[in-house]
């Protein structure tokens, strides 16, 4: 066949694929009535509660790695009085929200695609069309709106360990005086050097959730299906997260 | 009560549905059988609006079951899915009193629930449990509790035995057609089980490359060759 025609067929799939998406986005987040707290406070213990520990301990290594390798490589021309500035800087601007929010991508965007996807594949959602319940407000608006709210709070917990995971390092192994390592730490944060991060985290976990849904909701049938289904939501939630980060680092930061 | 006209639906270039014309009369109890693969679970999708035909009427109440009269519509029916399609995270009373509990508190919705329960022999001790810890003929009960909890005009039953032995599938046939009768609703069961249709069917109508090939009073299908094959007699 014709390459141009084949390209522009693959084109036109991609941006069908898109606008489906945007609209279901758009659904999910705006089928507010009945409004479901309960549904939603489920969702919060699981997506934010049940990720802290998870999102914690990988602040705490990445912050404490962090502090090691900014004190080796700043060694080179004198600099490693730079530690607690760039550590903090680093992990408030983009290691704290692009790793929780990977991490919630593996722990969330697989559990809500299999959830979804199982019950697609058992015909709980068809039941709950027949039982007068629109699947998008009872199954994915709770997600978004849990994801969203609660991602921000778990970057905002993981900044703040992985802060202390470099003072641990900077002051057990490093050398660095305990008050002065803090000081440095928050002397040089900006106030939008943390906003951006938390508006990074609700991206991301928008990222997240939008992924498990729509990935759950398009499941094949069977254990294949829902298992492809999982696998397929993880890596475009992952994917989705770095692209979306470096679009809002140029955004925030240019 | 409800009518089926001209019905067609396709997936690709796959016709499942090739022009199904089917009444089922108010009270009435409708069985509709075929092989696998036939269409049947297809037909019921399109009539509860969970696929959309490509072609042809659907008629409730001698109006066409449109956008604007399907919301009434899906209040007044139950349905038993073959998995029974219980919410997994939901404990067996709220999964009876779903619909109920949209409309009441939820005192008055367990309440409902567990006398629903108890009509299909299950029972309060049920209530609380989670899906999960029910066998298959105990979901499929619970199953039956939530399609009648809310006293449905029209009640669906897809494979309604499938996945049992013959005891429980005798039970569930037993309950159906008590549930039929003594609520008269109008039953529209899908099956390819034969001793369903006896127990619970006041008509039958076999479906087959996507259309009405024979349709015909319980009693009669012994006679009707096209039923030959499904009854396990030899065709001459």
């Amino acid at each position: 066949m014709n390459p141009v025609r084949l390209s522009g067929r693959a084109t036109l799939r991609g941006l069908r694929g898109v606008g489906a998406v945007a609209l279901f986005t758009l659904r999910g987040l705006f089928h507010l009535r009945p409004f479901r707290p309960r549904l939603l406070a489920a969702q919060i213990f699981q997506i934010g509660w049940l990720s802290l520990p998870v999102v914690a301990l990988t602040a705490l290594f990445t912050g404490a790695a962090l502090a090691l390798q900014i004190h080796s490589g700043g060694a080179r021309f004198q600099a490693s009085d730079v530690v607690p500035a760039i550590v903090a800087i680093g992990m408030v601007r983009e290691l704290g929200p692009v790793l929780g929010g990977l991490m919630v991508a593996a722990r969330v965007a697989s559990s809500i695609a299999a959830e979804i996807g199982t019950m697609k594949v058992t015909e709980q959602i068809d039941a709950l069309v027949t039982l007068s319940t629109d699947p998008i407000g009872w199954l994915v608006t709770p997600r978004l709106w849990a994801a969203m709210l609660t991602v921000p709070v778990l970057v905002g917990v993981g900044d703040i360990i992985g802060i202390m995971g470099g003072w641990l390092v900077g002051t057990q192994s490093l050398g660095f005086n305990s008050a002065a390592y803090l000081a440095n730490s928050w002397a040089y944060l900006e106030s939008w050097d943390v906003i951006s991060g938390l508006i990074k985290g609700a991206a991301f976990g928008l990222i997240v959730a939008v992924s498990g849904c729509w990935y759950g909701m398009a499941s094949g049938r069977g254990a294949e299906g829902v298992g492809r289904a999982t696998k397929s939501a993880v890596v475009a939630a992952a994917v989705g997260i770095l692209a979306a980060n470096f679009i809002l680092t140029g955004l925030f930061f240019e | 009560m409800i009518r089926i006209e001209g019905l067609r639906k396709s997936f690709g270039t796959r016709t499942v549905l090739d022009g199904v014309d089917l009444q089922v009369g108010q009270g009435e109890s409708l069985c509709v059988i075929g092989q696998s693969g036939t269409g049947k679970s297809v037909l019921l999708k399109c009539i509860l609006g969970l696929e959309a035909p490509d072609n042809g009427l659907i008629l409730w109440q001698g109006r066409p079951l449109d956008r604007h009269a399907r919301p009434r519509f899906l209040d007044s029916f139950g349905m038993l899915f073959q998995g029974a399609a219980l919410f997994d995270s939901l404990p067996v009373w709220q999964n009876v009193g779903f619909r109920l509990r949209q409309r009441m508190s939820d005192q008055k919705a367990r309440g409902i629930a567990i006398k629903k329960l108890a009509r299909v022999g299950l029972g309060p001790e049920t209530a609380d449990m989670m899906p999960a810890q029910l066998s298959g003929g105990m979901a499929k009960r619970a199953g039956l509790a939530r399609a009648i909890a809310d006293d449905p005009q029209v009640i669906f039953f897809d494979e309604p035995t499938t996945g049992l032995d013959p005891i429980r599938a005798r039970r569930i046939n037993g309950l159906i057609r008590g549930i039929v009768e003594e609520t008269g609703a109008t039953a529209i069961t899908i099956t390819h089980d034969m001793d369903s249709v006896r127990a619970i069917g006041d008509r039958v109508a076999l479906l087959q490359d996507g259309s009405i090939a024979w349709q015909g009073a319980v009693a009669d299908m012994d006679d009707a060759p096209p039923l030959a094959g499904f009854l396990g007699k030899e065709t001459t």
